[in-house]
């Protein structure tokens, strides 16, 4: 799921992509050049990742790693021209999903499995997997955690005497209560349609289990046309008709973080939304966040769901590869970073005090010591006892459906769709 | 001297042209390597894919529309320009802010303003005011039409200023002595000297509406149920959302088609009245 505003990638069309692969010799191996690079992006909790890399380039002299920033969107059009090209710099950095699976299909990127040190054993198991195929791994997380909560505004629940719902009755429950004292349930960035899918995902989980969506993934015939995800779907269309959403929830954006301002000013009780929305709090909106009436929960289990009630979906990490393309003496150096120098306690004391969780199983104590040790230590025991972490499904399928999946989501929310309808535009894909 | 011209048109824009011409009969996802498809991809866009259509019924719908809006408000903005009122230049400074902003800060400021919960509805007592400027589908076309022009009128305004202001004061004293009112002189006067700077904000507008793409991006993102999705940006997301660069092509080639033709019309219906002299509409 995307967390950037969408800033214009205009610039980039399809004759400068047609002068970028013109430009390139090939496989430019070797040579005098014998330092790596890495193409890490702008904003968010990078300039900690930039730092890291700043501190390993003083450390280690003849190993120098060249960083370039990238805009978020910009991004992601040109590493996949310089993953194709032979061009790509020696770590590349993704999302996992689908396009990792095509990286290691076409194998532009190393099996890592040997040069991971003891980074596995110190990673969520939750999160680690996202960075493996088959059994080997392709590529190592490097940044926070970035788990789908339900954040909530506590004086909102006092005044209509509701408590935080813990299952899918409480919430129904609930919905009833608070449409009759006139707030909107919850906030929900719809005009974004990304954070819609987040419901998608959560009740599709726990009505079937991860099994459900690992089908999609996996590319089984007709896997979109399962009971869950449609029950999923009408609740969703349900939830926006009988008042569950804000009323003026498809004109909502997640751009300029409307959604959360709705729960801040308490115009909205809830908001399921990813762990960055936390921090993005504290920044906008500090009086809300200061009051004592801002909480956070996990995803409300169902009663009658397969889907085991400890399961989470979001964004596990940014994970690196190691380019195929690069040369031998780069590779080495992308290994030697990975195995010795990710997640070191300069970074991950860094990264805490951003307010942004490492997915590591080691880090409690240091967890007590931070300002926000209460939301970090819900996140981190939320990731660590998962049973599995679904990657956003945008990101989790390939780049050819992504759209069409985000195109549907947006007629669902709109009643242009009915489920059926949507499933069967899934299948025929 | 026409070779250094030649030169760069030749590098910056036949060559890429060629290029993607050439990948339009090309299946290519960018990571694995263009294989040659033939005819396939033009065969899936242009009849096994109905969006094209639609994509272009909503590309004419915008050209139609903005252009519509714009000439009008651009001619009357650029006539009074022109004049000696008092505060006019005040009100220039005004009229011409919209020029300096950029089309991502505009994006952001409308999305502000447009937003229902903290927006213009929110904030006006009206509650004939939609809410949904944005998500409303047969709404958002129009809010798109009306956000663009307001970013133009103002560059197409400084054009027509300029023209009036080369028209004789002279042809205006006579007809006021021949006893034509102001609204006479507009027509007969203004307006047939302007003939040129018309032709010539027409084929800025229209080819310029025909290819826009940021506002809308950065606005809608073609959402919602991409009732604004237009050609530039179908073109856009087939080709770095989804990553079919053949698709991309195609709709490139037809953009490329489409925008050549309207110019090429426009040049011939001005170059049928060269013949006519410069102070005809005197």
């Amino acid at each position: 799921m995307r967390r950037t505003t969408r800033v214009a990638a205009a610039g980039l069309g399809v004759t400068s992509l047609m002068a970028l692969s013109a430009c390139g010799g090939g496989g430019e191996n070797g040579g005098g050049d014998a330092n790596a690079d890495a193409w890490i992006l702008t904003g968010g909790g990078w300039p900690a990742i930039q730092e890291d890399f700043d501190r390993w380039n003083e450390a280690n002299e003849d190993a120098q790693i060249d960083t370039e920033a990238i805009e978020n969107d910009s991004y992601k059009g040109q590493i996949r021209t310089a993953v194709g090209s032979g061009e790509a710099p020696t770590l590349i950095m993704s999302w996992t999903g689908g396009a990792l699976l095509e990286y290691a299909e076409e194998e532009r990127i190393v099996d890592l499995s040997e040069h991971t040190g003891d980074l596995e054993s110190r990673v969520f198991d939750s999160v680690w997997q996202n960075g493996q195929i088959d059994g080997s791994t392709y590529a190592v997380p490097l940044n926070d955690v970035q788990p789908v909560v339900m954040y909530y505004n506590q004086a909102v629940f006092d005044e209509a005497g509701v408590e935080i719902p813990e299952t899918w009755e409480d919430v129904e429950a609930a919905i009833d209560t608070f449409n009759e004292n006139d707030v909107a349930p919850f906030s929900l960035a719809g005009g974004s349609v990304w954070p819609a899918l987040m419901w998608l995902q959560y009740l599709t989980d726990r009505h079937g289990g991860e099994e459900v969506f690992q089908a999609v993934v996996e590319g089984e015939e007709g896997a979109w046309d399962n009971e869950s995800i449609l029950f999923a779907l009408e609740t969703m269309q349900d939830l926006g008709e009988n008042g569950g959403y804000i009323d003026t929830y498809n004109s909502v954006t997640a751009d300029q973080n409307e959604d959360a301002q709705l729960l801040a000013d308490g115009q909205a009780a809830m908001l399921l939304q990813g762990s960055w929305v936390y921090s993005t709090i504290h920044q906008d909106f500090p009086e809300f966040a200061e009051s004592g009436d801002f909480g956070f929960t996990s995803f409300p289990t169902l009663e009658d769901g397969a889907g085991d009630p400890s399961n989470i979906v979001g964004n596990p990490a940014n994970f690196w590869s190691v380019s195929a393309d690069a040369s031998e003496e780069e590779q080495q150096i992308a290994f030697d970073y990975i195995s010795e120098n990710l997640y070191n306690e300069e970074t991950v004391t860094a990264m805490l005090e951003a307010g942004s969780l490492p997915p590591l199983a080691d880090i409690e104590d240091q967890i007590a010591e931070t300002e926000d040790a209460d939301f970090l230590d819900f996140s981190s025991n939320l990731v660590g006892e998962a049973n599995h972490f679904q990657l956003s499904w945008d990101q989790a399928v390939a780049p050819e459906v992504a759209q069409p999946l985000t195109d549907n989501l947006s007629q669902i929310l709109r009643g242009d769709m009915t489920p059926q309808e949507f499933v069967d535009a899934m299948n025929s894909l | 001297m026409a070779l250094p011209a030649v030169l760069f048109f030749g590098i910056f824009a036949l060559i890429p042209l060629f290029g993607v011409v050439v990948i339009s009969f090309m299946e290519w996802n960018v990571l694995g390597s263009p294989e040659w498809v033939g005819l396939t991809n033009w065969q899936a866009v242009l009849f096994d894919r109905p969006f094209t259509w639609t994509a272009l019924g909503l590309t004419i719908t915008f050209v139609v529309g903005s252009y519509l809006f714009q000439a009008p408000v651009a001619l009357l903005l650029g006539v009074f320009m022109a004049g000696q009122q008092r505060y006019r230049a005040l009100l220039a400074v005004l009229y011409f802010l919209p020029l300096l902003f950029s089309s991502v800060a505009v994006g952001l400021t409308f999305q502000s303003l447009f937003s229902p919960n903290y927006g213009l509805s929110a904030a006006l007592p009206f509650d004939w005011l939609p809410n949904d400027w944005l998500s409303n589908s047969d709404l958002v076309m129009w809010v798109m039409i009306f956000v663009v022009g307001w970013c133009f009128v103002p560059f197409h305004g400084l054009l027509y200023q300029a023209g009036v202001r080369q028209i004789p004061q002279s042809m205006y004293e006579a007809a006021t002595i021949d006893g034509a009112g102001r609204v006479r002189q507009f027509f007969s006067i203004t307006i047939p000297q302007l003939r040129y700077t018309i032709i010539t904000s027409s084929t800025l507008m229209l080819v310029g509406s025909l290819t826009y793409f940021d506002l809308i991006f950065v606005l809608t993102g073609g959402q919602p149920a991409n009732a604004v999705r237009i050609l530039p940006l179908d073109m856009y997301v087939t080709g770095f959302s989804s990553y079919n660069l053949g698709y991309a092509s195609v709709i490139a080639v037809i953009l490329v088609a489409i925008g050549l033709t309207l110019s090429l019309l426009l040049n011939i219906i001005s170059g049928s009245s060269k013949m006519e002299s410069d102070k005809a509409g005197a």
